[in-house]
């Protein structure tokens, strides 16, 4: 190989005083920068394979179960689905302040930011909690507890009037206690192929929602450190790498939750036509 | 074409005396026990898992082993039914995920990869050593699961089988399985970021080594397939737990979804277990000829293509599933394509010989064996990707046969093959010359006594995962079990010598074997810890050999 | 001991197109590896380093080359391909006069049954020249029923049903496999068929002459109420299901969804295996979703049984549908003895 040498590069230890911005193996700090978005971006790559699995056997069965998956996509709340969309937007509005912040070397402001979308993501998964509750009153968890029967009925009286409502269930560890469902529901449902199809549809409600919300708990964990980090000015306009890949991250979560919305949410939804 | 005098005087050609450095090297400059398993050193993490796989192919070993010694006689009297099961599924998880997926890319390619491109390490050195404990514990898991009770499925864990039907190991196994698939996404990634962002200046796509072509070509099927199978294991995992029927008909599931899913990762997973054996020969040939690469670009390319074109041809693993008759046809059709690129680079091969000046170091004779046995292999997969002779071929010995031969005589041999190559690089010292062509020459032998009867006896119609078997198949049976302690005793020799010559073996020169690229060209044997004291500067192709050994070309004007 | 086999019996109509084409292939391979191997060895006989200083001249490359040995793979598995789907379409489309027997795996055996009810386990009987279609179902996990003397071969997958069919040209025993792993057992799950003269034939039927599959599922429709609503009368609640097999039947609900105007379903046997255990998956015209069909899953209808049921409804016949209230004679073309219901 035809090769000449070079002087050694000078400037990883010249103008900037922090040794910690540039790793040693890189020969700059445009290479480092590089180098980071470039990893994040592949790993949301994979990520983007990982859930692909899952929305390949969501689109498999809803094409296989088309009246099922509708009926059972109606059971949940469009309108608890749509305020959840509305608050990822919003914390991906304070996480962008936050990379903002980063890169005009705003090291307070960074914390604030990502405390902000901290907390929208706690309203979130707030909600989801209260959503999955009265999934479990109407025995929607795909356990040996599902009841399809069950579902339907109360979900009916649910909207149209109201049923007994005045036992919620409560959480006994990571278990509902909802009320057990008599014996006649569980015959009906074992008649009844439908109930198990709509078990799966529940199933992929519940792997997608819970793979997603495990991401968005990672995430916090991830920006709390970053936080700390923030606080004692680790980062500056030369280095905050890790704040905008940890950026992409939490807007790649947010895009996830926008596919899974409509898709689990709002099956044969007719939007402006009555139920 | 003028002669470009290259400024260090070390660099004469296959010199063998040991080069300068002053004896500071990544092996002897810290020797405690942390600072081997807390390195970011991708050198030292190329050689820990060096360490850790060959572990798992003496173990996947054994059980082949085992396989071949109750396959002597066709009743089933060397071991319970069971245990057989548990045994042939143990050796192909093994072998699969632990040794063939990570085999060159995690050794090899940690050790060589920066080197190649003028780096002082990988991009995300931290992120390596991660990758290699998320191997061991993977490992760790599934050895538990594998050894301490056992699981019976095959290493496909077909469902229903493996979701409804067994009391096995199957949920620790996947866990096993899915943590393990992190190091191949990480290692993948880490690849990818680093042939993009840390080649050293002057060095363009085309004037990379065609192994990191095949890495980067790997790397990109590591990341976008290996999160398919995690989702995969983690849905069995979950239908055996939740009793929820994905893949169960009896709670409204599919069973061949099941098999769309696995075999969309899987059948790209054996060219992660290929394409970087295929860039080894590349450097082998070219080193070992003194000539470039023929056609450097379709090489490159036809790297890229294999890793494209893996995605798209999964369902011919299922022509007996069920299949529709038009997906199983599109299938077929999209499974030669495949088939081309690999020609076009065993063809190379032969072009850059011609007129080449040959030497037949252990290397190189182990670069031979991979394009003899590649070619069989890859010509016995036209049986199987044609429709009307997969259907009797499918689930039989043939299809064992067929695999073996790219997998064993392609992927292991052609490991083999770079391992030798860059062994005096890794460690300072040579290796006895001859223990390491007669191991070269029993692997070839050993290997096709056992495997060729295989095809035979496929096509007779021997099922595959057959414990007990009908008995006119025993003789070619006793064929193939015969060969296999010939190829037992090639795999031996290697893991006694190569050791040994850590201690005891010659010192090496800084280019012993005369190749022309940076790793060779530019540090010394072994390497410091930073590989380069200065940045490389690339101001041509690689493979000139007439500028390595200060001659005019012979044939001006090429 | 060196009198074993490297070739397997070629024994039905297909297995020679298969054997041409598998010769093709092979002597592909051959040319192949003769080629690479030639080459390997007689460049390194001619090009072997003669110098430790030795560089030959450093050709880069050659389009022609290029063009030439991708093109010519490319057309060579072209050819390939299309063989291989010619020979496919043999392998898959049975002859209309085929014969029906129906095969059930479960983890370790092959049960069969024959139209004429016989059943037999693990084993098989076929006629000279006389083409058998196999429908094949499991009961548990995958299994996959082989004969490689046929060259044929087709998964057993629960929950739906595959089909192969061959033609014997050979009298003889072969060797019938399991070939997807299914468990402990797998290796003993086999078992042979015996090809026999015509005359042959009808002896070994009449000796394990039972109650025909059909008629055992006349039984059955009558015991499990189907005639309740698909009885012969004109205001059934039920679409009639005579003469239904490999009729276009149109349809007005599909999963539960209206369907296009002229949509149509063709009643083969897995459509009519869907319709007893799932009703609601496809709603002939004129009738409404959900259908007031109960399900019948495998505990109320076994895999056996719905080969009998199915069995029945393929022979029922213009007005021949029971009544509910039936005291008609059961038709002795379904082999019932002469005077009995």
């Amino acid at each position: 190989m035809q090769v000449t040498e070079k002087k050694h590069a000078q400037e990883a230890h010249d103008d900037h005083g922090h040794g910690h911005e540039l790793a040693h193996h890189f020969v700059s700090v445009e290479q480092q920068h590089d180098a980071g978005n470039l990893g994040m971006w592949m790993f949301l790559t994979t990520e983007v394979l990982f859930f692909g699995g899952l929305f390949a056997a969501y689109t498999i069965y809803r094409y296989k179960f088309e009246k099922v998956f509708e009926q059972a996509s109606n059971i949940l709340d469009p309108m608890l689905g749509a305020i959840n969309t509305i608050v990822l937007i919003f914390s991906s509005v304070t996480m962008a302040f936050a990379v903002r912040s980063a890169q005009q070397g705003k090291s307070k402001a960074i914390v604030a930011w990502l405390g902000a979308t901290i907390v929208f993501g706690a309203l979130f998964l707030g909600i989801k909690y209260g959503e999955w509750k009265h999934d479990a009153r109407l025995h929607v968890f795909p356990t040996s507890d599902f009841n399809w029967t069950w579902a339907r009925e109360k979900h009916a009286e649910g909207e149209h009037g109201h049923g007994h409502d005045s036992h919620g269930p409560e959480l006994k560890g990571f278990v509902f206690n909802s009320p057990v469902v008599p014996a006649n529901y569980i015959e009906s449902d074992s008649r009844n192929p439908e109930a198990k199809q709509a078990k799966l549809f529940f199933f992929l409600y519940f792997s997608m929602t819970s793979l997603h919300a495990l991401h968005m708990i990672i995430g916090f964990g991830v920006m709390a450190v970053i936080m700390v980090y923030a606080w004692y000015g680790y980062y500056t306009p030369h280095y905050y790498v890790p704040v905008e890949s940890v950026g992409l991250y939490w807007h790649f979560v947010d895009l996830v939750w926008i596919f899974l919305f409509p898709l689990l949410y709002l099956l044969g939804a007719h939007l402006g036509a009555g139920h | 074409m003028s002669t470009i005098i290259t400024s260090a005087p070390a660099l004469a050609p296959a010199s063998k005396e040991p080069g300068q450095g002053g004896g500071v090297d990544y092996l002897n400059h810290e020797t405690s026990i942390a600072s081997w398993l807390l390195t970011l050193d991708h050198k030292r993490i190329g050689i820990l898992y060096l360490v850790a796989m060959s572990a798992m192919f003496v173990l996947g070993g054994f059980y082949a082993g085992l396989i071949r010694a109750e396959l002597i006689t066709p009743k089933g009297d060397l071991m319970s039914s069971d245990f057989y099961n548990k045994s042939f599924t143990a050796h192909g998880v093994i072998m699969v995920f632990f040794v063939l997926i990570p085999l060159v890319p995690a050794s090899l390619g940690n050790f060589m990869l920066p080197l190649m491109i003028g780096a002082k390490d990988v991009a995300f050195p931290r992120l390596n050593l991660i990758s290699w404990y998320v191997y061991m514990i993977g490992a760790g898991f599934t050895l538990v699961a594998l050894i301490g009770g056992g699981v019976d499925t095959g290493w496909t864990f077909y469902t229903p089988l493996s979701t409804t039907y067994l009391n096995s190991n199957v949920l620790l196994t996947a866990t096993g399985l899915f943590i393990l698939g992190f190091s191949s996404i990480l290692t993948g990634l880490n690849f990818i970021v680093t042939i993009h962002r840390m080649r050293c200046p002057g060095m363009d796509w085309f004037r990379m080594p065609l192994f990191v072509w095949a890495l980067y070509a790997t790397s990109v099927i590591q990341l976008l397939g290996t999160p398919v199978i995690a989702i995969t294991l983690a849905l069995v995992g979950v239908e055996r737990l939740l009793g929820v029927g994905i893949f169960d008909p009896r709670l409204g599931g599919d069973p061949i979804l099941y098999q769309h899913l696995f075999w969309f990762y899987s059948h790209p997973a054996v060219y992660i277990m290929i394409l970087p054996p295929l860039g080894v020969t590349n450097e082998l040939i070219s080193t070992f000829s003194r000539k470039p690469i023929f056609g450097y670009s379709m090489m490159a390319g036809a790297s890229l293509a294999i890793a494209i074109f893996s995605f798209i041809v999964w369902a011919h693993h299922m022509f007996t599933s069920g299949l529709s008759p038009y997906a199983a046809m599109f299938f077929s059709l999209l499974t030669f394509s495949v088939a081309i690129p690999s020609g076009i680079k065993v063809f190379t091969w032969l072009a850059t010989l011609f007129r080449g000046s040959i030497s037949f170091d252990s290397p190189m004779l182990y670069a031979y064996g991979f394009i003899g046995l590649f070619t069989i292999g890859g010509m016995t997969g036209l049986f199987l990707s044609t429709l009307g002779t997969d259907i009797h071929f499918h689930d039989t010995y043939f299809v064992v046969a067929h695999f073996h031969y790219v997998m064993v005589g392609g992927a292991i041999v052609g490991f083999m093959g770079g391992l030798h190559f860059i062994w005096p690089k890794m460690f300072g010292r040579m290796y006895p010359e001859f223990l390491a062509r007669m191991s070269a020459i029993l692997i070839f032998v050993g290997f096709n006594l056992t495997f060729f009867p295989q095809f035979l006896v496929g096509y007779l119609g021997m099922p595959r995962r057959y414990h007990e078997y009908p008995d006119e198949f025993q003789v070619l049976n006793v064929f193939s079990t015969a060969g296999a302690t010939v190829l037992g005793v090639g795999y031996l020799l290697p893991l006694l010598y190569l050791p040994w010559s850590v201690f005891f073996g010659e010192k090496a020169g800084r280019n012993p074997w005369g190749a022309t690229t940076l790793d060779w060209t530019h540090t010394e044997s072994p390497p410091t810890p930073h590989n380069f004291e200065e940045t490389p500067v690339v101001t041509g192709e690689p493979y000139k050999y007439d500028t390595l050994f200060n001659k005019e070309s012979a044939l001006a004007g090429h | 001991m060196w009198d074993f086999p490297i070739w397997p019996e070629a024994a039905s109509t297909v297995a020679p197109s298969v054997e041409a084409l598998y010769l093709f292939i092979v002597a592909l391979n051959i040319g192949m590896t003769a080629l690479v191997f030639g080459l390997l060895v007689l460049f390194s006989v001619l090009y072997y380093r003669r110098a430790d200083d030795q560089v030959p001249p450093q050709y880069h490359g050659s389009m022609l080359l290029e063009i030439g040995w991708t093109a010519i793979p490319t057309v060579i598995c072209l050819i390939v391909f299309a063989w291989g789907v010619k020979v496919y379409a043999e392998l898959v489309v049975p002859p209309a006069d085929s014969m029906d027997v129906y095969i059930v795996g479960r983890q370790w055996m092959w049960k069969a049954q024959y139209p004429g009810g016989q059943r037999e386990i693990n084993a098989l009987h076929a006629v000279l020249g006389k083409p058998v279609k196999l429908t094949i179902t499991s009961e548990d996990v995958l299994h996959s029923f082989s004969i490689p003397a046929f060259r044929v071969k087709s998964d057993a997958v629960p929950g739906r049903y595959t089909t192969l069919w061959f033609q014997p040209t050979q009298a003889g025993v072969y060797h019938i496999f399991c070939t997807e792993y299914c468990g402990t057992e797998h290796s003993r799950m086999i078992g042979k068929i015996t090809v026999m003269e015509e005359g042959d034939y009808q002896k070994w039927l009449s000796e394990k002459a039972e109650l025909g599959d059909a008629l055992q599922g006349r039984k059955l429709f009558a015991k499990l109420q189907c005639v309740t609503c698909h009885a012969g009368e004109s205001q059934a609640r039920a679409p009639s299901l005579e003469e239904i097999h490999m009729k276009r039947i149109p349809l007005s609900f599909d999963k539960g969804s209206p369907v296009a105007p002229g949509a149509t379903v063709l009643a083969d046997e897995n459509y009519l295996r869907e319709s007893i255990r799932y009703p609601s998956a496809k709603i002939a015209a004129g009738y409404q979703y959900p259908s007031i069909m109960p399900a019948y899953d495998e505990s109320l209808v076994s895999e056996d049984e719905m080969f009998q049921l199915i069995a029945y409804i393929k022979s029922l016949k213009k007005g021949q549908t029971p009544t509910r209230n039936e005291h008609t004679t059961t038709p002795t073309a379904l082999g019932a003895p002469a005077g009995r219901p």
